[in-house]
């Protein structure tokens, strides 16, 4: 197989379990998104692919090629850390050349103007890193690890500890980045958002296993488990009997319906629910109404809605069908 | 640059929180089992580490363990074989119980006084923000690295029949001597408080004061028990330096006041009572492991949850009706007990028989009314290079110490191993320079190592002196540095070897700086281990102004007072340059 290939990868810290037997497959030039809450073990895992945790079990291949007992520095692969990591001492040139230090001086500073210049902050190799502020700290990041020009590059939350204006921007410049150089990324994240942006396929982990690993419609649209439509962002669930009287998708006996952020619809011709809130927000109005089972679930109109009834109902594509 | 205080460095990513949690001693099943497949280390690294453990170990044992572990023997054995009967003697005679309590006397007046003025110079240093702060600050912790010799000198002169305060009848007392040693250590008072005080947050002062509670109740309910343990810390230490302080006994004391410590050396250099000073010396041990277990003690206190904020929020600008006490209080110090004895110690330096002039400056170069066998500035000479010889010995296995003891090995056995590591370099700390000094003089006069007549036995002694000082100073860089960082340069195909050169090797060269001046500084300014070892042809500057001091005449006196210029010039020198180049990181 070319590319990445993770088999039954287990990562223990001490007693505890971080990652617990996890494949995955990462093709050249594919950008694989892995989406977990905290505690999910998709950093650890990063880790053990890395070589900077020894895995308890399991084997991590390259092209076929077994790197489980590479040293970490020999694995050709890289890594942008969550919070940059970037030597202090030494200046942006410095930082992003450390990599390079085996070619000559000249291509050494033409990859570093050029990789500048690909993170969009040309000129910016004498001044010293403490100067810079938190997303450019992240985009010299970002050239340095790229620099060495790495057959595999390991995100690490790259963005999280940046506000949310300055991450939605620089999702932006990272996926140009990967895609122009090419790069081939396992990119570690817990915002979706952020993962759906980037990737060619998403992975949802937790409690240390791989639940599905799916492009990211394919994800969206058909999540295999409760867990992972919960994690999406679908709520609440519902039985087969209920989602069909809504008008929604059909479901077998002992099936589950989860209704996603879109899967709900004011519909004059639908049926009249209770309306028990209703708030604002980015514009919007978001009204929460009971279903006939006692859950709330929630309606994005254009206005508030006048009146105690709201009439619904449930939009096929937006909504999943699970087992129960 | 953050506070390295304040970063947190988790060795395992945020995801594996629970590990975390985990008490350090308790992970018995911390490495995964021999199925675990990892990099390994190639022999060469193992070879290399071993061989960074084994040298300062080995020197430790050899220069270190051996001697003292000697003379502690040397006070149980006899003729006749184990015997307590050395032991008992010296404890039945009441000389010695006499000595003991003049000991703890003054190491808890000195103590206790160091205490008192140095909680209002913690306050105004480090709580209050004013002009000229950082040059007072610097001015105050001059006398801590100011040779003992020097100190009593300068106290001496002082206190001494003609001198100005000649009229106090203090010569020789009790009390002079407990005020050169507060001289000595306020200024490990002021620090150790007033770091943790500066740091302090004011928001919990403030919300006791919006509950009603007067400034005095703020200070004894919120605050002091927040110094608290930073108090105690400096106290015991303070008290660690006064019962074990050498030099200024010696210089100041006379024959009307020893130590254990003088004593030991009387006993050994005088009486040639070798049991009763190994005897003398477990004494010294036991008084030194209990100051030293309370002050980890204090530590370990310490450790408890603080607020703390970063150094600028936490200070307040000076105010005179507020302020004005503390401020009393620390410029009476600093120029009472600070300024007078050092200014009085250079005018007195120019005062000859002939009136002012540089008659005694020009005298180190003679050997004096023939007291001395080599002239001073050939002293001076042999201080400067056997300074350097245990300065660069010092800073070699300082370094190795402090690269290893920064490591962080995954398996639980190799992590235990580094902490006893980093206690076992802290032991020089705590053992007095005249045990070392009394060690190698019982030890090594026979093979396998016959050093007695070698000169490179004075620099070794050095060097265990000042081993301590060089890893506390590194040891907190190499700490500060994120793991994560050699973890990023492994990703950027960086070897061990690179990491350790690009990353630790960088950093550690900002501390080292400050490494080498302390180790220069407090060899050159050694005087309790040296005064066993030193041959007469071949004498130290301390040594020299210790004879001098010890004779009759104004021109042995004088020149006492010109060499203790000289050597305080130097070290002051020394230990600006250093300074200069002081990271933050860096403790002490």
């Amino acid at each position: 197989m070319r590319g990445l290939s993770v088999t039954g990868a287990v990562v223990k810290y001490g007693d505890l379990v971080a990652v617990d037997g996890v494949d995955a497959a990462v093709e050249p030039g594919e950008i694989v998104a892995l989406l977990g809450a905290s505690g999910s073990g998709k950093s650890s895992l990063l880790r053990g692919i890395a070589g900077l945790e020894p895995l308890a079990a399991g084997r991590v291949a390259w092209n076929d090629e077994d790197v489980t007992t590479v040293p970490v520095h020999k694995r050709g692969f890289g890594m942008m850390f969550q919070d940059g990591q970037l030597f202090n001492h030494l200046s942006v040139a410095g930082n992003i050349a450390y990599g390079l230090y085996r070619q000559p001086r000249a291509a050494r500073r033409a990859r570093v103007e050029k990789l500048l210049e690909v993170v969009g902050l040309p000129g910016y190799g004498a001044r010293p890193v403490s100067e810079l502020s938190g997303g450019q700290a992240q985009r010299v990041a970002l050239a340095r690890s790229l620099a060495p020009g790495p057959r595999l590059l390991l995100l690490d939350e790259p963005l999280s500890a940046l506000d949310r204006n300055l991450r939605e921007h620089l999702v932006g410049v990272l996926g140009d980045a990967l895609r122009t150089t090419g790069t081939t990324a396992l990119y570690v994240t817990h915002d979706q958002d952020e993962a759906f942006a980037l990737a060619d396929r998403v992975g949802v982990m937790d409690a240390g296993r791989m639940l599905q690993l799916d492009n990211p419609d394919t994800l969206w649209r058909r999540p295999v488990s409760r867990r992972v439509a919960d994690f999406l962002g679908y709520e609440p669930f519902i039985d087969a009997e209920l989602a069909r009287r809504l008008g929604g998708p059909d479901a077998g006996p002992g099936q589950l319906v989860g209704i996603g952020p879109a899967g709900l619809l004011a519909d004059a011709a639908g049926t009249a629910l209770p309306v028990v809130e209703q708030r604002y927000r980015r514009g919007e109005v978001l009204i929460d109404v009971r279903l006939p089972d006692g859950q709330l679930a929630t309606v994005t109109a254009a206005e508030k809605h006048d009146g105690e009834e709201l009439s619904v109902r449930l939009d096929r594509a937006g909504c999943a069908v699970l087992p129960g | 640059m953050d506070s390295p205080v304040e970063r947190v460095q988790p060795r395992v990513p945020v995801d594996a929180a629970p590990a975390q949690a985990r008490p350090a001693g308790s992970s018995r099943e911390g490495a995964p089992g021999p199925a675990a497949v990892r990099p390994s280390a190639g022999p060469l690294a193992v070879a290399l580490w071993a061989g960074a453990v084994l040298v300062p170990v080995g020197f430790l044992a050899v220069f270190f363990a051996w001697p003292v572990a000697s003379l502690v023997a040397r006070g149980f054995v006899t003729e006749a074989g184990f015997s307590l009967d050395g032991v008992r003697s010296v404890l039945a005679a009441p000389r010695t119980w006499r000595i003991l309590g003049q000991t703890l006397g003054l190491a808890a007046a000195g103590t206790a006084a160091s205490v008192l003025l140095g909680l209002p110079g913690a306050y105004l240093l480090y709580r209050c923000r004013f002009p000229g702060r950082a040059v007072l600050r610097a001015m105050v912790s001059v006398p801590f690295v100011l040779p003992a010799v020097v100190v009593g000198v300068a106290f001496r002169s002082l206190f001494s029949v003609t001198g100005p305060l000649g009229g106090l009848g203090l010569d020789e007392s009790f009390a002079a001597i407990m005020v050169a040693l507060v001289f000595f250590n306020y200024s490990v008072m002021v620090r150790t408080v007033g770091a943790l005080w500066s740091r302090l947050d004011p928001r919990t002062a403030e919300a006791a004061r919006v509950l009603g509670a007067s400034p005095v109740r703020v200070f004894c309910t919120v605050t002091l028990p927040a110094i608290g343990p930073a108090i105690l810390s400096g106290a015991s230490l303070v008290f660690l330096f006064c019962a074990t302080a050498f030099g200024i006994v010696m210089v100041m004391g006379g024959v009307g006041f020893s130590t254990i410590e003088t004593e030991i050396w009387y006993q050994t250099t005088q009486l040639l009572d070798l049991p009763a000073a190994a005897a003398l010396s477990i004494l010294q041990l036991v008084v030194v492991a209990a100051s030293l277990l309370v002050a980890s003690r204090a530590r370990r206190r310490s450790e408890h949850a603080l607020r703390l904020r970063g150094d600028a929020g936490a200070e307040q600008p000076w105010r005179l009706r507020r302020d004005l006490l503390p401020t009393l209080v620390t410029g009476l110090v600093g120029v009472g007990l600070l300024g007078v004895p050092m200014v009085h110690l250079v005018v007195r330096s120019f005062a000859t028989a002939e009136g002012w002039g540089w008659r005694n400056y020009a005298l180190l170069a003679t050997t004096g009314d023939g007291s001395l066998s080599v002239p001073v500035w050939t002293a001076a000479l042999n201080s400067l290079v056997i300074a350097t010889q245990a300065c660069l010995v010092a800073v070699v296995l300082g370094v190795l110490v402090s690269l290893v003891a920064s490591r962080r090995p995954r398996s639980p056995g190799l992590a235990r191993g580094v902490r006893l590591l980093d206690a076992v370099f802290m032991l020089p700390l705590g053992v007095s320079a005249v045990t070392v000094g009394f060690g190698f003089l019982i030890t090594l006069n026979r093979p396998p190592f016959d050093l007695r007549s070698s000169p490179i036995l004075i620099p070794i002694a050095q060097a265990i002196v000042a081993l301590p000082l060089v890893v506390r100073t590194l040891l907190p860089v190499l700490r500060a540095i994120d793991p994560r960082q050699r973890e990023a340069a492994a990703m950027l195909g960086a070897g061990p070897g690179r990491v350790l050169a690009s990353i630790d090797g960088a950093l550690a060269l900002r501390g080292l700086g400050l490494a080498v001046g302390f180790a220069f500084a407090t060899s050159l300014g050694e005087f309790g281990a040296t005064s066993f070892l030193s041959r007469p042809d071949h004498p130290t500057l301390p040594v020299v102004i210790f004879r001098l001091i010890g004779r009759p005449g104004a021109d042995n006196f004088g020149m006492a007072m010109a060499a203790s210029v000289i050597l305080a010039v130097l070290t002051a020198a020394v230990m600006a340059a250093a300074e200069a180049v002081r990271p933050r990181e860096a403790e002490l």
